[in-house]
């Protein structure tokens, strides 16, 4: 299935959710489902899921969803027992799982075709554990991950759209969408 | 030779500043430190794998204007640079550090220190342009409070280098 595909069901279903993404998940989320809560502020691969933990400790009534990469991931694979030690119950954490850097060129990252990201998950103490790699589950699932307890993971198996998005990096890096998203989490 | 920091007097600082939350992987230098503030209720304690985690989780807590502090060892700091450039300096995110500087010499100036990552710890800060100050003997820990304020006033980076294993 292909990444947007699968935003765009997520899309269809959110209302008030935080969500974290970065790079070409994020131009993909951001045309897909613009939103002052979108969370596009983060320049370091690899800091998303202890981003959106510090967000969801942050704001403990609101749902926060990070949408992680595989090659992010893995740069700080220890941020999953981090997330899972912590526990924050509102918080979904994606990790699109392509198999390559896609950013930089298509190059495949380490093990692709042996690792287990929802077994490092599942051992990490992530409680509720999803691997998903067919849209029609995909769209029966997001509801329930909606009102689930976390904190989930859900290892989504995709591939990147035959075209890129646009990318729009002054608009991922804003001030004034920094700003924004801070006078829309504080005032809703 | 002066006595160390007080461990209760930094923990009564943070209070004063009402910070929150407190990221940390342990480091020998604020070992006593650590030890109060995951006993104290008043805090919330995030053990981290890693000291980049920290730096986004500090970051991201200023968004609901929850304070928090980062206690991590200087080469935890070094070992962070891309996240704290790319999520708390470019995006002018308030950041509290404390680092301790392990193995510094008594009585001896960081960047004069015979331990080389003691000695990088300063001029990494101030290439980064990140504010310091050195918590070395008792008495320095008053400091602190207002400097936490001043990395939330300025939404900043500021780092508190700890000089000497805190009692």
């Amino acid at each position: 299935m292909l990444r947007p595909e699968c935003l765009r069901v997520l899309a269809a279903h959110r209302t008030d959710e935080i969500v974290v993404s970065i790079f070409r998940a994020a131009f993909e989320w951001m045309a897909l489902s613009p939103s002052d809560l979108n969370f596009t502020f983060v320049k370091a691969m690899g800091q998303i899921a202890p981003y959106g933990l510090g967000l969801a400790l942050a704001f403990p009534k609101r749902r926060v969803i990070v949408i992680d990469g595989d090659g992010g991931l893995l740069m700080n694979l220890g941020c999953l027992v981090t997330v899972a030690n912590a526990g924050p119950r509102n918080l979904i954490h994606l990790t699109c799982n392509n198999g390559i850097y896609e950013t930089t060129g298509g190059q495949a990252i380490p093990a692709s075709e042996r690792i287990s990201f929802s077994g490092l998950a599942r051992a990490a103490g992530y409680p509720i554990v999803y691997e998903v790699d067919d849209l029609g589950e995909w769209e029966i699932l997001v509801p329930r991950l909606l009102s689930a307890e976390g904190p989930v993971f859900v290892n989504l198996i995709v591939a990147p759209p035959p075209e890129p998005y646009p990318e729009d990096w002054g608009a991922a890096y804003s001030r004034e969408r920094q700003k924004s998203f801070k006078q829309a989490v504080m005032s809703r | 030779m002066s006595e160390p920091p007080s461990a209760e007097a930094i923990v009564e600082q943070l209070k004063q500043a009402r910070v929150e939350f407190v990221a940390s992987v342990p480091d020998k230098m604020t070992a006593r430190l650590t030890e109060l503030i995951e006993r104290d209720s008043s805090f919330r304690f995030i053990p981290l794998c890693k000291e980049d985690e920290g730096v986004s989780i500090c970051s991201a807590l200023s968004f609901a204007d929850r304070r928090a502090v980062l206690i991590i060892q200087h080469t935890g700091f070094m070992d962070s640079i891309n996240s704290i450039q790319g999520v708390a300096t470019d995006f002018r995110q308030p950041l509290v550090m404390i680092i301790g500087l392990l193995n510094k010499e008594p009585g001896i100036k960081p960047r004069e220190s015979k331990r080389v990552g003691v000695s990088l710890t300063e001029p990494l800060l101030e290439v980064l342009k990140i504010p310091h100050v050195l918590v070395d003997v008792r008495g320095d820990e008053t400091r602190i409070a207002r400097l936490v304020e001043e990395a939330y006033s300025t939404s900043n980076p500021i780092a508190i280098l700890i000089g000497r294993e805190v009692v």
